[in-house]
C-alpha cells in the first residue's frame, strides 16, 4: 500500500446511482404527498412542476457519477467534477486536516459512505472542501487511511512542511503500512449519559422541522388542518381554557415534546460514540445510530479544547467537549459537529477525557481561574441592566405620551431581576489562567465556555477597549488563532494583566512595545493629551 | 503592576488622512440628509417633526465630521519591526493589534475611490486567523508601497504554513 505511486482516476461507487433518486424523492416528499392528497381534481400546474423539478434533479444527480472522478498523487488529492463547467479541485496532502465519513440509512443499506475532506482553507467560501458522495464503505475507510495515515510525519515539524510543492517539494514520503499503528480508546458512550439528552434542547429544531413539514404538506395538498376532527376538537378544548391555563398547557406540552425529541436526537446522533487515538497521530470520533459518522482529526493540528456548557446542561452538571483545531471552524456549515470530541456527558467525565486528549495534567482542564475583579463585575451589571432599564424608560415614556400598550414596560420591569441574575452569572463565569503552555479563558452564561488554547496556536494579539472600558480601566484581550473560533477573548481585564498574558503566550513578541512607565491614572494611548476619553475638540 | 502599559507605535499615519476620514463620514451623512430632505419635500404631514429630525441629523453629522477625524488621527499609529507589525487604531473604541511577521500570510494594499482622491492607501496584513487582520488606513501611497514591499519580503523569508 504505497501512496507514493500515482493512482488512476477513480470513480464514485455505481451504487450511488440508486441512492441519488431516492434521496431526491425523499426531499421532495411533502410536495409529492401533497400531490397525492390533492389528486388531479384540484387542477393547477404547481404539483406538476414539482414533479418536473424532481425529475431534473434526479437526472443531474445521476450525471454526477459520469462526471466525478478523483485520485491521490504523492502530493495532492484531486477531484474532477462538473458537466458543463469542468473543475479540478487540487488540495496538497499536507493541507488535509480532517476526514469526515458519513453514511445515512440509505448509504448503509447499500454499503456506501460519503467522504468529506477538510482543508485548512477555513477562510475561503466553499472552494476548498472536497466531497465525494458516495464511495463504497471499504473504499471510504481506505481513503481515510491514505489521506491521514499516509506517512510517518515525514515532513518533520509542523512549521517545516513545505507550503508550495513547486518550490522544492518534500521527498516522497516513506510509506508506512498503517496497520502498524495501534488504536487506543479514550472514551465511549455509556447508556447513563442519555439522561443529558433532554437538556440539550436539540429537540427544538426537530419541533421546528416537523412544524415546517406539516405546514408545507398542508399548503401543497390544500388541506385545511382546522377541518380535521381531532385537531378541531383539541383546538376547541384549548380555546375554552383561561389564559393562564392556556399558557401553562402550551408550556407543558412544548416542554414534554422538546424533551422527548431531544432525547431521541441524542440517541440518534451519539449512539455508539467512541473516541479513539491512533498511534500515527490522529483522533477518531465514531458515532450515530442510523446515520453513522466517523470523523478523523489530525492531532498535530489540535490547538486546544473547549468545554461548552449550555445553561440547562450546566444545571445538571453536564458538559460537551469540542476540539479547537486548525482548519476546522466551529459550527460552520457541513463541518458542523465535526469538531465534537464528546457529546453531552457528566462534567467530570468530560474533564478526564480532556486530560487524556491533551496529555497534560488536570490543572489545564479544571484548575482554578483568576477572577476579573470588581470593575469587570460592575461592567457586567451596567451593561445588562442598562439595556433593560433604558428599554423600560422608553416604553414608559411612549406609553405615557403615545398609545404604546402598558405590557411593554411591565415586561421590562419583570425582566430586571432575570437580567441581574444573568449579569451575576456572567461575572462568575469570567476567568483566565496560564497553565502548562495553555491560555485558559472562560466566559458566558447562557452557554458557558472554557477554552484551553495552546501558546503555539496563537497567531497574534488584539487588545481592544471601548470608551466605557477605558473609563473602567479595562481591556478585552483577543488571542487570534487559525483554529476553532479564530479568536478567543479574555474579557474585561486590566491592561497590565492583558500584557502579562500576551507576553507569556508569545514570549518576546510584546517586549519592544511594553513600557514600564510612571504610574498614570489610565494608560496613555497617543501623542495627544493622556486622557482621550475627553478630548479637546476642534483644536 | 498598574504601570505596565503599551507604548504607542512609532509612526503616525499621513496628516491628510484626517481630510479623508472627514470626507468619508460626510458622504455617508449627506446621503442620510438627502433622504430626509426628499421626504420633507415629498408630502406635507408633521413638518415640525421632520425639520427637527433634519436639524438633529445635521448637528450630529457636523459633530461627527469635526470630532472623529481629529480624534482618530491622534489614535492611529503603526509600526513594523523585523519581528512584528503593531498598530493602534479606532477612536471611540480603540484597539491595539500585534501580529508576528512569521505568521503573516498576505499583505494587501488597496485604494478606494475616495482614498485615490486624497492620494492615500491602506495596507491589510492577514494571518491564518480570520479574527486577526491588521489594517493600517490613511497611509500616503509611497509609505504604503514601501511597507508592503518590506513586509512581503520578510514574510517570504519565513517558512511554514503560518498556522
Amino acid at each position: 500500500m504505497t501512496t507514493a505511486t500515482v493512482t488512476d482516476w477513480r470513480r464514485l461507487s455505481v451504487r450511488m446511482l440508486v441512492i441519488h433518486p431516492i434521496q431526491e424523492v425523499v426531499r421532495a416528499a411533502p410536495a409529492l404527498l401533497g400531490l397525492l392528497v390533492a389528486g388531479s381534481s384540484s387542477g393547477g400546474h404547481g404539483p406538476l412542476w414539482s414533479l418536473v423539478g424532481v425529475a431534473v434533479t434526479v437526472l443531474l444527480g445521476t450525471m454526477r457519477w459520469f462526471t466525478t472522478t478523483y485520485r491521490i498523487t504523492p502530493e495532492h488529492v484531486q477531484v474532477r467534477k462538473g458537466l458543463l463547467h469542468r473543475k479540478v479541485l487540487t488540495v496538497p496532502l499536507d493541507r488535509v486536516r480532517t476526514v469526515d465519513v458519513t453514511s445515512n440509512i440509505l448509504h448503509r443499506v447499500l454499503g456506501l459512505a460519503r467522504v468529506e475532506v477538510g482543508t485548512g482553507r477555513s477562510d475561503r467560501k466553499g472552494g476548498g472542501e472536497l466531497k465525494l458522495d458516495a464511495l463504497a464503505a471499504a473504499e471510504a475507510a481506505h481513503l481515510r487511511v491514505e489521506l491521514l495515515h499516509r506517512e510517518n510525519r515525514t515532513a518533520a515539524p509542523a512549521e517545516g512542511t513545505a507550503v508550495d510543492p513547486a518550490t522544492g517539494a518534500p521527498a516522497a514520503p516513506v510509506a508506512v503500512p498503517w496497520q502498524a499503528g495501534v488504536e487506543t480508546e479514550l472514551a465511549a458512550l455509556r447508556p447513563g449519559w442519555i439522561r443529558f439528552g433532554p437538556f440539550t434542547l436539540s429537540g427544538l429544531i426537530t419541533v421546528g422541522i416537523i412544524a415546517g413539514f406539516v405546514s408545507r404538506l398542508a399548503s401543497e395538498g390544500n388541506v385545511n388542518l382546522g377541518q380535521i376532527t381531532p385537531v378541531k376538537s383539541t383546538l376547541g378544548w384549548f380555546g375554552s381554557l383561561s389564559l393562564p391555563l392556556e399558557i401553562a398547557t402550551a408550556v407543558v406540552v412544548l416542554t414534554v415534546f422538546v424533551a422527548i425529541a431531544s432525547t431521541l436526537g441524542y440517541v440518534l446522533a451519539f449512539w455508539g460514540f467512541r473516541l479513539t487515538r491512533h498511534s500515527s497521530g490522529t483522533l477518531h470520533v465514531n458515532r450515530g445510530l442510523i446515520t453513522t459518522r466517523a470523523t478523523t482529526i489530525e492531532e498535530r493540528r489540535l490547538r486546544g479544547l473547549e468545554f461548552s456548557e449550555p445553561l440547562l446542561l450546566r444545571a445538571v452538571r453536564g458538559a460537551r467537549l469540542i476540539a479547537v483545531t486548525t482548519g476546522l471552524r466551529v459550527g460552520q456549515g457541513a463541518q458542523r459537529g465535526g469538531s465534537m470530541l464528546l457529546p453531552p456527558a457528566p462534567r467530570r467525565e468530560a474533564e478526564s477525557v480532556a486530560v487524556r486528549v491533551l496529555g497534560g495534567d488536570a490543572v489545564t482542564v479544571s484548575g482554578p481561574l483568576t477572577p476579573h475583579g470588581p470593575a469587570a463585575r460592575r461592567r457586567r451589571f451596567t451593561r445588562a441592566l442598562g439595556v433593560v432599564v433604558s428599554w423600560t424608560v422608553v416604553c414608559l415614556a411612549l406609553w405615557e405620551w403615545s398609545d404604546l400598550p402598558a405590557w411593554t414596560w411591565v415586561a421590562g420591569l419583570a425582566l430586571l431581576p432575570v437580567t441581574a441574575l444573568i449579569a451575576a452569572d456572567r461575572y462568575r463565569s469570567l476567568g483566565h489562567a496560564l497553565v502548562a503552555g495553555h491560555l485558559i479563558t472562560r466566559w458566558g452564561s447562557l452557554v458557558r465556555r472554557r477554552v484551553a488554547l495552546e501558546y503555539d496556536g496563537i497567531i497574534g494579539w488584539n487588545i481592544e477597549r471601548s470608551f466605557f472600558q477605558r473609563r473602567a480601566g479595562l481591556v478585552t484581550l483577543t488571542a487570534t488563532t487559525a483554529a476553532g473560533r479564530q479568536g478567543y477573548r479574555v474579557q474585561d481585564v486590566t491592561l497590565a494583566e492583558a500584557i502579562r498574558l500576551a507576553s507569556a503566550g508569545s514570549p518576546g513578541l510584546l517586549d519592544p512595545f511594553v513600557s514600564e512607565g510612571t504610574p498614570r491614572p489610565e494608560p496613555h494611548v497617543s501623542g495627544g493629551p493622556p486622557d482621550l476619553a475627553r478630548p479637546v475638540v476642534s483644536g | 503592576m498598574e504601570t505596565t502599559t503599551l507604548r504607542p507605535p512609532q509612526h503616525r499615519v499621513s496628516p491628510i488622512a484626517r481630510w479623508y476620514w472627514a470626507a468619508h463620514a460626510a458622504v455617508g451623512w449627506l446621503i442620510l440628509v438627502a433622504v430626509q430632505v426628499v421626504w420633507l419635500i415629498a408630502d406635507g404631514d408633521d413638518i415640525p417633526l421632520r425639520v427637527a429630525g433634519l436639524v438633529a441629523t445635521v448637528v450630529l453629522a457636523t459633530a461627527h465630521v469635526v470630532v472623529m477625524p481629529v480624534w482618530r488621527y491622534r489614535v492611529h499609529r503603526w509600526e513594523a519591526t523585523p519581528e512584528a507589525v503593531y498598530t493602534q487604531s479606532g477612536w471611540f473604541k480603540q484597539e491595539w493589534r500585534i501580529a508576528p511577521v512569521s505568521r503573516i500570510q498576505t499583505v494587501d494594499s488597496a485604494r478606494g475611490p475616495l482614498e485615490q482622491l486624497f492620494r492615500l492607501a491602506n495596507v491589510t496584513v492577514t494571518t491564518a486567523s480570520a479574527a486577526g487582520p491588521v489594517r493600517i488606513s490613511g497611509l500616503d501611497r509611497e509609505t504604503a508601497q514601501r511597507l508592503v514591499d518590506e513586509l512581503t519580503a520578510k514574510a517570504q523569508a519565513t517558512a511554514g504554513d503560518a498556522t
